[in-house]
């Protein structure tokens, strides 16, 4: 038995999303006879922590803080082994434009972009410099905040007149932005998980949504709206591309425990594009990753144990 | 039996795929419903430490606690026994002798026989959908309309036209093409959904010669009008005018409510309607719920036998006319000259509109960073409009707490247009609220330096940041 902190909620926009998954995480490790200790993400955190002497903390959080390293840097400051990657993967992964660009320079195909703190268009004049990225990078544009995990303020910009507000929203939840060029295709994701230590890939994903060419990424993950095929019907062949890039990605950003990696089958070309990783994946009954863990026969309780067990030291 | 809200067993059983095997149980009805980014925002909204302008809740904090006391005595001394029983469906005598009274307020007869005691207004919206609308009917509603009809009419899977407003609500000309439309496309509504007084969200009323031209619309096609009326009786300006009822009683559903003048702890309201929809819709709330909560009834019974009812309503007057006096002081000085709002003559909303640039979605999350929160406009459409737009609670928090609150969405929205001018190299200044969900004209504003003689403030707190 093993006394295991599970952090949930905290402050950011995916804070439900947040709760939602660390009850779930609770209830398993409960049933895998661990003592939990429940923490709902505050300015008591340290404390919380300091009281529960837990010997494992199992980081439920999404969104800024949780995911975004802060939280993790706490953990080691404090001495407590957490679940999933550790603080630099999580920086890097949280960060699009970072990831990105790391991406791009190792020469793994993610999608064309550029990518703007807010200063670039206060300061510098950014704005006359759009017409160029817009010509390099064709409509329709992604705008995307640099840091947002979930769905929200990313908006499609389908002429030029479209841009400075789809600007203006992403700005709501980041001082850095990206546009990057839309890639029209089938929607992916490979989901990974630490085998011994080896970072193992689970079935494919797909998400399908029930209404075509409609751009709405609010309804991207939701049960009803979407419609999720797992192992998705890929060739062998791109199918073994896209958990080859998953891998590679994983490994760039250092990332250990488990992780989700999106990517996009482009539908002209063929061609797979990595958008993004996120470094702690939702975990709730409709998430992507227990799903993929699901058709490779891990049931949520194993998962669960699995991913504990990989963040406790080597006795 | 909720997959996955269950604790132990089911909740461990409630893997993807068996979310997926529910799912294909769920009825075409449950997917019309708000994307759970939207929700997930919403549910910030309600963390301690964020003063929310988003709720609707009347201020219950006045009621005097002894009052209550005394009152649950009275009942418990007076009618113990049948305030723990069952009731009949159409309500107590008791509460109806009540609504009698509040109706009198408003210049309405009633008899006994004419109403059904609900589970609050909301029931009413529900019964109401239950009783006339088959898939695919068409309800009629203004333009924004009230958010929580939304998901009613939804899942009775009705078809929602919505109708806009100005200063002077439903805009008649518009309702009449818009029907003409319809008739064109054989369809004819069942009714048509309006908040005359002090409307929610839009905070307009519906002048008297439109509500004459309303129920004779209605009654030259033959269409019902469900009149929506919870906060006739708080008016802070102005002549109250007839209900629609009071011009009507034909082809008027009238609601109300006690949650507003009362309490929506107590959960009742009521209807009146033509007989024959009194009778459907007493049917219809057997199956719901049997009836409202006796012990409710017997209390609120109580409350009104002790006379002081009206008093009560006086109260809550004189403290939400302040405090929406302090927010359209705070949004004259803190919103920019891009923004503009309607002027409410009662009720508890406020409607603000920014220009389009602006999705007040995406403003919500920077204005949760700065702890202050609104309504987006979107919730109180169903066709994707009210991107632009907010809405303003100010009964439910105190005077302080409205003008920081509304300081605090000010410098998000300044920032926004500001970087939306830098984007553009346009001098936003020029580009004002001019989306499909504005209601009233940007007004014209005093100068800086008479505003804050006006409202004896430093100029200088309008630049200052916190």
């Amino acid at each position: 038995m093993t006394t295991v902190a599970v952090l949930k909620g905290g402050g950011s926009l995916e804070r439900q999303v947040s709760l939602k998954s660390g009850a779930r995480v609770q209830d398993a490790l409960e049933r895998l006879g661990h003592q939990v200790i429940p923490i709902d993400v505050g300015a008591d955190l340290v404390h919380q922590l300091m009281a529960g002497r837990p010997e494992v903390a199992f980081v439920a959080l999404h969104g800024r803080d949780g995911e975004d390293g802060t939280v993790q840097e706490l953990l080691e400051a404090m001495g407590i082994p957490y679940t999933g990657s550790g603080v630099s993967a999580c920086i890097r992964a949280a960060d699009k434009v970072l990831a990105k660009h790391a991406m791009r320079d190792r020469g793994i195909p993610t999608p064309d972009f550029f990518a703007f703190n807010e200063t670039a268009f206060e300061g510098l004049g950014a704005a006359q410099a759009l017409p160029a990225i817009q010509e390099r990078l064709a409509f329709p544009i992604v705008v995307k905040p640099a840091g947002q995990g979930s769905a929200l303020g990313i908006k499609f910009a389908r002429t030029p007149a479209d841009v400075p507000a789809a600007l203006v929203a992403a700005f709501s939840y980041d001082r850095k932005v990206l546009l990057e060029r839309h890639i029209t295709g089938r929607d992916l994701a490979v989901s990974i998980l630490d085998e011994d230590g080896v970072p193992t890939t689970l079935p494919i994903v797909e998400a399908v949504p029930e209404q075509e060419d409609f751009y709405d990424f609010e309804s991207r993950y939701e049960i009803g709206r979407t419609r999720f095929v797992c192992p998705a019907e890929l060739a062998q062949a791109v199918r073994d591309r896209a958990s080859q890039l998953a891998l590679e990605v994983y490994e760039l950003l250092g990332c250990s425990g488990f992780a989700r990696v999106d990517l996009m089958l482009e539908r002209e070309t063929d061609e797979l594009y990595v958008l993004e990783v996120n470094s702690i994946p939702g975990l709730t009954e409709t998430s992507l990753l227990p799903q993929a863990a699901d058709a490779a026969g891990i049931g949520f309780d194993a998962l669960i144990g699995r991913i504990v067990d990989s963040a406790l030291p080597v006795a | 039996m909720s997959p996955g809200n269950g604790a132990g067993s089911s909740r461990s059983r409630s893997t993807a795929r068996d979310i997926e095997r529910y799912a294909s149980l769920f009825a075409q009805r449950t997917k019309v419903m708000k994307s759970s980014a939207m929700r997930d925002l919403m549910a910030l909204t309600e963390r301690d430490d964020v003063i929310s302008l988003a709720g609707g809740l009347p201020d219950t904090s006045t009621f005097p606690p002894d009052c209550y006391a005394s009152l649950m005595s009275t009942v418990a001394a007076d009618s113990c026994a049948r305030a723990l029983q069952y009731g009949p469906t159409e309500g107590l005598s008791v509460l109806k002798r009540c609504i009698a009274e509040v109706m009198g307020a408003e210049g309405m007869e009633i008899d006994d026989d004419e109403l059904l005691v609900t589970t609050g207004g909301q029931q009413v919206i529900d019964l109401v959908c239950k009783t006339l609308l088959d898939p695919g009917d068409v309800v009629v509603a203004e333009a924004p309309t009230y958010p929580g009809a939304v998901p009613t009419f939804c899942a009775y899977q009705a078809e929602v036209v919505q109708v806009r407003m100005d200063r002077d609500g439903m805009r008649m000309d518009e309702l009449q093409s818009t029907l003409d439309e319809l008739e064109r496309r054989g369809q004819r509504p069942k009714f048509i959904y309006t908040v005359p007084n002090f409307h929610n969200p839009a905070g307009v009323t519906l002048s008297l010669e439109r509500r004459r031209t309303l129920v004779r619309i209605a009654a030259q096609r033959e269409l019902l009008v469900l009149e929506d009326n919870p906060y006739g009786l708080l008016r802070y300006e102005g002549t109250p005018l007839p209900t629609l009822r009071s011009l009507d009683s034909d082809f008027v559903i009238y609601a109300s409510t006690f949650s507003k003048i009362l309490s929506p702890g107590v959960r009742l309201g009521w209807t009146s309607a033509p007989a024959p929809i009194l009778q459907k819709m007493n049917i219809g709330k057997q199956a719901c719920d049997l009836c409202s909560s006796s012990i409710s009834q017997y209390f609120v019974g109580a409350y009104f036998a002790s006379g002081a009812w009206e008093g009560y309503v006086r109260s809550l007057i004189e403290i939400y006319r302040r405090r929406r006096d302090v927010m359209l002081d705070a949004l004259a000085e803190q919103f920019p000259r891009e923004a503009s709002w309607t002027h409410p003559q009662g009720g508890l909303f406020i409607w603000a509109t920014m220009p389009p640039y602006i999705d007040t979605t995406d403003l919500l999350a920077r204005a949760l960073q700065e702890h202050v929160a609104f309504v987006p406009g979107r919730a109180a459409y169903v066709d994707g409009r009210g991107g632009s737009s907010m809405r303003l609670n100010f009964s439910g928090v105190n005077e302080d707490e409205i003008r920081e609150g509304i300081r605090r969405i000010g410098e998000v929205i300044r920032e926004q247009v500001a970087l939306y001018g830098t984007l553009t190299g346009t001098e936003a200044q020029r580009s004002t609220a001019t989306g499909e969900d504005r209601l009233v004209d940007p007004a014209p504003r005093p100068a800086p330096a008479e505003l804050a003689q006006v409202l004896r403030m430093p100029a200088k707190r309008q630049t200052r940041m916190g």
